[in-house]
């Protein structure tokens, strides 16, 4: 068999491989999404579907501050909890992965990601019990003399951000812990030799190299955080609206197919831009 | 209103179907001997009709298995009728102002009016002008309730609640919480300024604008039927306006400091109607089963629905229920309370995105 002939048994072999996915992804992805961007270009007029390519739900989006507002809450919220999350996470998982004994490593990361078992709903009203007026944070302050007047937590931004912020520690956790223990320790030898300290060796050479896992789970939680309806309206209480809220709003009663669909547009691509952001750290390969 | 959950209160209906679904499919894993029934009638419903008690009588006198599906708001029933083929659905129930909706999209079935006891349901809420068009009825009323004020009675002074303007003033800001569902609460707005629901119009928008702002100045939060509940049961509210006895009544027996009542300005009286889809292979079963939900002893299994509680329609009801139940649906009340409610508003689709997005201006406040 010549070379060539071989090359073209690979490709074929290749696509082979690869087509289920490529139809799954055409199916499921492409098509509806071409077909919500469609939608999206199209009007509702009175009860009808005015099938006829326009902008005006896009102009609409742009000139009514109520909606715009939307998406500035959605993209304030998203950076706030993306940026908590890692905080939190990157410590939780560095002890989890250096600190805990290896034979304990396993039951350490089953602890840290306990909370994703319960139901996502359950747990969010879950946290309005313990941050509202009369909840387990305010009953403790009160009773340990720290606050006078109980704290109105619950119904606000904060308590959405702890809601989600609960949510992406432990995803970015599993993200930053699988980063970690790939790290050869001769890294940090050979950082030591060179006479950097901790804190150095830390800051030039484990931060550097962990970076695609902390971007790899900072750019899931950002998605995951900005798409969400669920945690901002239970735990929220409707005092600012996300766009998510914004989307369910056109459906509920009027189903305003047309300008939910170009609301979905724009969250998509708030999304591609973060994407864009991160895209060099969130490469497959191992560099 | 209420339930609107259906159609505004999207989360509380996102909720109620969750809750609804479990329930379906619970009542699955325990196969009932309806699991064995020689028949099936799929019902496209809100979340009350999927208490087993409601249901289970009727599966086992007609030996029939019924297929449940809850939704959340007209709009979503809309779509899924629109996704499925002629026949999948035998029975619809629907918020009681998009019954015309309905009808215009050539989904519902006529029913001989002489098969529904008309007589027996209150006259407030027979809604002929939703529920027939052209002398022909298509739908028939099985439930209703207001969207008022629900209260503390331990925490706020039950003669203030008497008066809407109070709710709205400074004495209990803060302590409010809003229910998110637009229709009913433009109409509360509208009372506020004096306002009645069906003369609502577009030039009333600047003026319920600077009213749901003053409502929302006062207000705590906004929020779901569930929220709207937690937020009462755990004390972070004292008020709920926009609530009513769909709210309060289900707690009665854990919580009975919380109450509800009708201001002197009045309140918003929500409806919602059942009717047979005109595709439906099996009308006469439909029909049967819209029979049943609107006799006595459906009204009165619907009326204490796991899901939420509230009025039914059917005034012979009362013979079914219990007199503990009848005082948390102030059953015996009702005379009273239907002159002193409206309708809530039902806007032209202009009027209706304009009501929508005010409302959106308002949470964005």
């Amino acid at each position: 068999m010549t070379a060539t002939t071989l090359e073209d048994a690979d490709r074929r072999k290749a696509w082979g491989f690869a087509a289920p996915a490529l139809l799954w992804t055409l199916a499921f992805f492409v098509v509806p999404f071409l077909f919500m961007a469609a939608m999206s270009l199209w009007k509702r007029e009175g009860r009808e579907i005015v099938r006829v390519w326009n902008l005006d739900n896009y102009l609409r989006f742009f000139s009514e501050s109520a909606l715009l507002q939307g998406l500035i809450n959605s993209l304030e919220i998203t950076v706030i909890v993306t940026v908590l999350s890692v905080l939190l996470a990157y410590p939780l998982a560095w002890i989890i992965a250096e600190r805990v004994p290896k034979r304990f490593q396993r039951m350490a990361l089953i602890l840290a990601i306990l909370p994703f078992w319960t139901s996502y709903v359950v747990r969010s009203y879950s946290w309005l019990l313990v941050l509202s007026k009369n909840g387990v944070i305010n009953q403790m302050l009160t009773s340990a003399g720290l606050i006078a007047e109980q704290l109105a937590i619950a119904s606000t931004r904060t308590a959405t951000v702890i809601g989600f912020v609960h949510f992406f520690v432990m995803l970015l956790t599993l993200t930053i812990y699988s980063n970690l223990i790939q790290l050869s320790p001769n890294y940090r030898r050979a950082a030591a030799d060179l006479g950097a300290n901790a804190f150095q060796t830390f800051w030039h050479v484990v931060l550097p190299l962990t970076l695609p896992g902390i971007m790899t789970g900072a750019f899931l939680t950002f998605v995951l955080c900005i798409g969400d309806y669920v945690t901002p309206q239970i735990l929220g209480g409707n005092n600012e609206l996300v766009l998510p809220q914004i989307i369910m709003l056109q459906l509920g009663r009027r189903a305003d197919f047309p300008m939910a669909a170009a609301l979905s547009i724009i969250l998509m691509l708030a999304v591609t831009v973060a994407y864009v952001l991160c895209a060099r750290w969130l490469k497959i390969e191992r560099a | 209103m209420m339930q609107s959950l259906r159609d505004g209160a999207h989360l509380r209906r996102f909720f109620s179907s969750v809750a609804g679904s479990a329930i379906v499919a619970a009542s699955f894993v325990s196969v009932p001997a309806s699991a064995f029934a020689t028949e099936e009638l799929n019902a496209l419903v809100w979340c009350d009709h999927t208490d087993p008690a409601l249901v289970e009588p009727f599966e086992k006198a007609n030996d029939v298995k019924v297929n449940l599906k809850v939704y959340e708001g007209t709009g979503a029933a809309l779509s899924i009728l629109d996704q499925s083929r002629p026949g999948d659905w035998d029975v619809l129930v629907i918020d009681g102002v998009d019954v015309h909706r309905a009808i215009d999209l050539d989904l519902l079935a006529e029913m001989p009016a002489g098969a529904l006891p008309t007589a027996d349901i209150f006259p407030e809420v027979r809604m002929e002008a939703n529920n027939t068009k052209d002398g022909k009825t298509y739908a028939v009323t099985e439930k209703f309730g207001y969207n008022t004020v629900s209260y503390d009675k331990s925490k706020v002074d039950p003669k203030d609640m008497q008066d809407l303007s109070v709710v709205f003033s400074d004495k209990y800001k803060g302590r409010i919480a809003l229910y998110d569902y637009y229709l009913p609460m433009i109409g509360l707005a509208g009372l506020g300024l004096g306002k009645k629901t069906a003369e609502l119009s577009e030039a009333d928008m600047p003026a319920l604008k600077e009213k749901l702002a003053e409502m929302r100045s006062m207000s705590k939060q906004v929020s779901d039927v569930v929220s709207s509940q937690t937020a009462l049961a755990t004390g972070e509210v004292d008020i709920l306006v926009g609530g009513g006895e769909w709210i309060t009544a289900v707690l009665s027996a854990d919580k009975p400091n919380l109450d509800w009542t009708i201001p002197e300005q009045g309140a918003v009286r929500w409806a919602q109607s059942i009717g047979v889809m005109k595709d439906s292979t099996k009308q006469d079963l439909a029909l049967k089963f819209v029979q049943y939900i609107v006799s006595p002893e459906g009204q009165a299994r619907l009326a204490t629905s796991s899901c939420y509680w509230a009025m039914p329609a059917n005034s012979k009801a009362g013979e079914h229920l219990t007199d503990p139940q009848k005082a948390a649906l102030r059953f015996n009340e009702q005379a009273e309370y239907l002159k002193k409610t409206q309708l809530y508003p039902i806007p032209s689709t202009e009027l209706d995105q304009q009501f929508q997005d005010a409302w959106t201006e308002m949470l964005q406040q």
